[in-house]
């Protein structure tokens, strides 16, 4: 039934909850999921507000998808507390469910049916009349740059619309936290930036967002804060500038030099920067200044291929975090 | 607890029978692909029932043992019964598992207030639905055909829902543990072909030699057959035998559907 407000999703999406209580939406206390012996999450504290866009970083099989599952009330937790928009999900499941938008990590879009028609039948899982549920669909389709596909099935549609798709899906019952798990992994550059683009107009009008990603970009476009998760567990927590404050430099010299040569080089590179990172195809050397640094291993007689100054990421918060890259 | 917005009932995600979503999910699908089914449904009785019941009943002797009743009008009820089976076979293989695992439209379902319960119960509703579509085909094909004479053969049409039904949803019950689909064409080799021919579809099991007739009666096809049968023919209705035919075609939806609750929600809640 159409409620008796006239919302659009669109404008209901934005928080839904007063802003009197500062509550948290989602509270995590030692949370944590085992498959049979195996621990996929470790007993992690976190909390997302109201509002805020809050990301889980980290590499694949960290634990970021099996919590998400558990916020999103479809997998039940193995240990510890949790309370998603005020009730637990192991009990009270389907109302919380009611209030959530998902986008999963992989498209479960009913390639079958049309475009259209699948942001219909999504709005009756929701208990949405069929009008209610076309009038939202189109603005969602609107929304997602999908208005003139609306009659094609889905199968012919390309990755990026996919997954357009399904975040105008997620949204068709005004959801009150949005939970988007690797919202762009396998899609290119172009199909990316449009996801983030809206993404980013969605967390402008304020609905809490909390994705997943392996991407450190990702993360920094789109999160106010987030938690980086290594082998199940939160290893950091903080905004990705005040995570990069705190575990890198301010700028990156990276030299890369021609095959066989970074293996000799041993103590040359001693004493450059604060932090020297010898990754298998490059080095790293974190400094406040990179482009002084890149002289003073001119003068020591270092000869790289090629040589780059560029400000910290989170990349390199991860690499100091776990001695690894991000994307292996 | 002074949580902020606690679920407001309003939209707190309980409806009233939400597992007619997930049969308007499925009505939604078959309206997109009934023209590819629609012929096989309407075919296949034109087609067995010429072949059969007309061309190879003119050489059988009239059915003695069903009150002296040409062939064709005691092949109908079987392959009507048969062909339920058939369908609800089909139904709980392959276009249940892309649900599972081709597609995944159920863990899009389990997102939202719709429970693993409710995709259960949509799930059978499809299978009564699609059913009585095969089905109410061939009764129409079947009457056009002559086949039926007694009053109670319109009995014979929920007596063949309720037997692919059985089936569909016992098999929907062992999909969902099914990695892989490569069994699904195992079990219509082994299972179906064979129940289709030995349970009294084509020939009443009084044919089969006395040291395994009795396995008939074990077999779960036989007791959908014998009760579409009597119906349509209206013959033999002793209400204890019809009893224990639908108790027996009643007692594997049951079964099915208890197994169904169990296998989905392992499969789906991880």
């Amino acid at each position: 039934m159409p409620g008796p407000e006239s919302a659009t999703p669109l404008q209901a999406a934005s928080g839904g909850v007063s802003g009197a209580a500062r509550e948290p939406l989602i509270r995590a206390r030692g949370l944590t999921k085992k498959f049979g012996t195996f621990v996929a999450v470790d007993a992690i504290d976190f909390d997302v507000a109201p509002g805020e866009a809050f990301g889980f970083l980290g590499p694949n099989g960290a634990g970021k998808t099996s919590t998400m599952r558990m916020i999103g009330a479809v997998s039940p937790r193995s240990g510890g507390d949790l309370s998603v928009l005020g009730t637990d999900p192991d009990k009270n499941g389907a109302s919380i469910r009611a209030r959530l938008g998902v986008v999963p990590q992989l498209d479960t879009l009913d390639t079958e049916l049309t475009v259209l028609e699948n942001l219909l039948i999504y709005g009756r899982y929701f208990d949405l009349s069929y009008a209610e549920a076309r009038s939202r669909a189109m603005e969602l389709l609107e929304f997602v740059q999908l208005n003139d596909r609306a009659s094609s099935l889905v199968e012919p549609l390309s990755g990026g619309m996919k997954r357009r798709l399904t975040i105008a899906r997620s949204l068709i019952n005004e959801p009150d936290l949005l939970l988007l798990d690797e919202p762009t992994t396998g899609l290119d550059p172009q199909a990316r930036h449009l996801v983030w683009d809206r993404l980013y107009r969605l967390k402008q009008r304020g609905t809490t967002l909390v994705l997943t990603t392996h991407y450190m970009d990702e993360a920094e476009q789109l999160c106010d804060r987030l938690v980086v998760m290594d082998k199940a567990k939160i290893v950091a927590e903080g905004s990705p500038r005040s995570l990069i404050e705190q575990y890198s430099t301010k700028e990156v010299l990276e030299l890369r030099f021609p095959v066989g040569v970074q293996e000799t080089l041993d103590g040359q590179l001693d004493g450059l920067g604060e932090r020297v990172e010898k990754l298998p195809d490059r080095v790293l050397i974190y400094a406040a200044d990179g482009e002084d640094v890149a002289a003073a291993a001119h003068e020591r007689g270092l000869r790289p291929e090629t040589s780059l100054v560029r400000r910290s990421s989170l990349e390199d918060v991860f690499l100091r975090l776990t001695g690894r890259s991000l994307i292996e | 607890m002074t949580a902020i917005a606690p679920p407001a009932p309003a939209r707190g995600g309980a409806f009233k029978f939400p597992g007619l979503r997930k049969l308007e999910q499925s009505l939604l699908v078959y309206r997109r692909v009934w023209r590819g089914t629609f012929f096989g449904t309407l075919v296949s009785p034109v087609l067995f029932l010429t072949a059969m019941g007309v061309a190879l009943g003119s050489l059988v002797p009239n059915i003695t043992a069903f009150g002296g009743v040409p062939y064709l009008v005691f092949l109908a009820p079987g392959i009507m019964s048969a062909q339920a089976m058939q369908t609800g076979t089909v139904e709980g293989s392959w276009p249940l598992f892309a649900g599972f695992k081709w597609l995944k439209t159920f863990d899009a379902m389990i997102a939202t207030p719709i429970t693993v319960r409710d995709i259960v119960l949509g799930h059978l509703y499809w299978l009564f639905v699609r059913l009585a579509i095969v089905t109410g085909v061939f009764m129409v094909v079947a009457f056009l055909f002559g086949a039926f004479r007694s009053p109670t053969f319109f009995l014979a049409w929920p007596s063949a829902i309720l037997t692919g039904v059985a089936f569909g949803i016992c098999m929907s019950a062992w999909t969902a543990t099914r990695k892989t689909e490569q069994s699904f064409s195992i079990i219509f080799r082994f299972v179906v072909t064979p129940l289709f021919l030995f349970s009294g579809t084509f020939f009443p099991i009084e044919q089969l030699p006395e040291t395994v007739r009795w396995i008939a009666w074990f077999t779960p096809l036989f007791h959908g057959v014998a009760l579409t049968r009597s119906l349509a023919i209206g013959h033999d209705l002793d209400l204890l035998t019809l009893g224990i035919h639908l108790a027996v075609v009643l007692g594997m939806i049951a079964i099915g559907t208890f197994f169904a609750f169990k296998t989905f929600k392992k499969r789906l809640v991880i």
